[in-house]
């Protein structure tokens, strides 16, 4: 897989018009993380329903390469509805999968940054890990 | 690929010594070597990363383990003393390369980054003082700024970084400034490896001197690309790689006037670098076997010989005007998008291009090169505080050599403006 096939459509509409782009007023739990290859960053804002389970709404802030931002992007829609344990069930496949593009081997970090981001604030949320200032991609 | 060289370069025959050059790119990249998917021609840039082994490198490497591969310095055997002759001669044959008196010298390191440490625990942790200071410029790669930065930190000494102008190029007002009485040692790259500037280091040497301080040059953009004399410059210490300079990997080159290297303690220790041990202690062998413990990397001096002598088969001065022909010619075909901010001054460089599109992040827009077969460097080339200073997270660099055409610039050419249109 090459790299112009990366940039379909979709990766790059969502890069050059982010959906759910901003900070959430009264988010449940927020994470911020960054891709110290690309030097990209990407904060998470998540809010949940009342049952504390059911995500509702997730936003995000960030800076960086394509890939990273329009992953992140895509993910805000792709996760209201679920529930947290879905959250943590995704998988790189399952970034691919939404991107809808293969990513090449040397930019997966780049891809699967926002969900680790929102995976670790939820840890943190639930009190699964110790407070960590900062995901950094290690894929 | 035509020969397309005015500076009398026969690239078309250069090419044919470089295997790799035919590759096709495209397949899986997971794996290591071609495979069926391949179906890219390869456009190589990158070579300020690192250079391409010409087939004699390979060959006079393959000759040494067929027919001579021995320890050296330590048998009486015959294939022994073969290495020791050519591991010895290597130091020679570098230094008659540089301009150095002699194999006393010329010590063999891992790469540029070793040697810089070499310095920083022989003579740094012996004679920096606290309260002295190391000045170095904004533009050094972590090899040489990480260096002296954790060295000052670890002596109580202070580092101070010579700025650059708005073209890139060193402020040589702020250096002089920044040089005191109490220097102990100046530090500058030769060339930039992502400004591609090319800094007056014999002038820096001499303000250096005039302040009874050291200067250690980084030399590994500018030994591979022009003639280098470390006389000349008159430098106390001068670094490069092999495998910048279409030598081997594993093999490196500090270069240090006879008498410094003289008084400074040994770096590593261990066999080879000793002359007698006891129980109770140990002394030293002659440089620069005093500094290279262990067995050093004997192939990769036979290789870096064999690079040596390939380049000045094709001669040096050709090769920078080569490389400053293709510089210029990728500078200005680049200048031509008003979209593309390139970094560094167009007089006075090196053989390479840093450049970055508007709103197109480095590693983007190397992603769609690389489908095109383009390969260049995209990040930060381990210069992250001058990154800081050109106020991006990274850039993108096109770096050239002696087998490059401008042709394949084109190739780069064609491709920035595919992406461009892309993110357009
Ligand atoms: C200017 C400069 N200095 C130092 C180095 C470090 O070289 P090496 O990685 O071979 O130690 C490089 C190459 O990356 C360089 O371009």
């Amino acid at each position: 897989m090459s790299g112009s096939d990366m940039y379909r459509q979709q990766i790059l509409d969502h890069y050059k018009n982010p959906r759910n782009y901003g900070e959430m007023a009264d988010p449940d739990f927020s994470h911020v993380g960054e891709n110290p290859s690309c030097g990209d960053t990407i904060k998470v804002d998540v809010k949940l329903a009342d049952d504390d389970e059911t995500i509702e709404e997730v936003s995000f802030t960030g800076d960086g390469c394509a890939i990273s931002q329009a992953a992140a992007s895509l993910l805000t829609k792709e996760l209201p509805g679920k529930r947290i344990e879905d959250l943590h069930g995704m998988d790189t496949d399952d970034i691919t999968e939404m991107l809808g593009v293969e990513i090449s081997p040397m930019r997966i970090k780049c891809a699967v940054l926002a969900r680790q981001v929102a995976q670790d604030g939820a840890k943190l949320y639930r009190g699964e890990i110790d407070e960590k200032d900062r995901t950094i991609t290690e894929e | 690929m035509p020969v397309s060289d005015a500076t009398g370069l026969d690239v078309e025959a250069i090419r044919e010594d470089f295997p790799i050059l035919d590759r096709k790119i495209g397949g899986d990249v997971t794996v290591p070597g071609p495979d069926e998917d391949d179906d890219t021609p390869l456009y190589y840039l990158d070579n300020a990363a690192t250079s391409h082994t010409p087939r004699q490198v390979v060959e006079a490497m393959t000759e040494y383990y067929y027919e001579y591969n021995s320890n050296v310095h330590r048998g009486i055997h015959s294939l022994s003393q073969e290495a020791s002759v050519a591991y010895e001669e290597a130091h020679d044959r570098v230094a008659e390369f540089v301009g150095a008196d002699g194999r006393e010298e010329v010590v063999f390191t891992k790469n540029t980054t070793e040697a810089f440490n070499l310095v920083a625990y022989t003579w740094g942790l012996t004679e920096l003082e606290p309260g002295e200071n190391v000045v170095t410029t904004q533009m050094e790669h972590h090899a040489s700024l990480v260096t002296w930065q954790q060295l000052c930190e670890k002596q109580g000494a202070e580092v101070r970084y010579a700025e650059i102008d708005d073209d890139g190029r060193l402020d040589m007002d702020d250096l002089r400034a920044k040089v005191d009485d109490d220097t102990a040692m100046v530090s500058a790259v030769h060339v930039s490896n992502t400004l591609g500037t090319i800094n007056p280091v014999e002038e820096i040497t001499e303000i250096a001197h005039e302040h009874d301080a050291l200067s250690f040059i980084d030399g590994a953009q500018a030994v591979p690309t022009r003639p280098v004399d470390v006389g000349e410059i008159d430098a106390d210490f001068y670094a490069f790689s092999g495998h910048k300079m279409l030598g081997p990997t594993g093999i490196g080159v500090l270069y240090g006037k006879e008498g410094l290297l003289e008084e400074l303690p040994p770096f590593l220790v261990g066999g080879a670098m000793i002359r007698r041990v006891e129980f109770e202690g140990a002394t030293w062998e002659d440089l620069p076997w005093k500094f290279e413990a262990g067995t050093p990397p004997i192939a990769e001096a036979v290789g870096l010989t064999a690079a040596i002598d390939y380049l000045e088969d094709v001669g040096m001065d050709a090769i920078e005007q080569h490389e400053r022909e293709l510089a210029t010619y990728a500078y200005d075909r680049l200048s031509e998008f008003d979209d593309v901010e390139i970094y560094g001054p167009r007089e006075g460089r090196g053989g390479l291009v840093g450049f970055n599109l508007e709103g197109v992040h480095a590693h983007d827009l190397s992603s769609i090169l690389d489908d095109h077969g383009v390969a260049v460097r995209a990040g930060d080339h381990c210069t992250q505080p001058l990154h800081d200073v050109l106020d991006v997270p990274a850039s993108t660099r096109a770096s050239f050599y002696l087998y490059n055409t401008r042709e394949e610039i084109d190739e780069l050419i064609d491709a920035v403006d595919t992406a461009r249109q892309l993110f357009a």
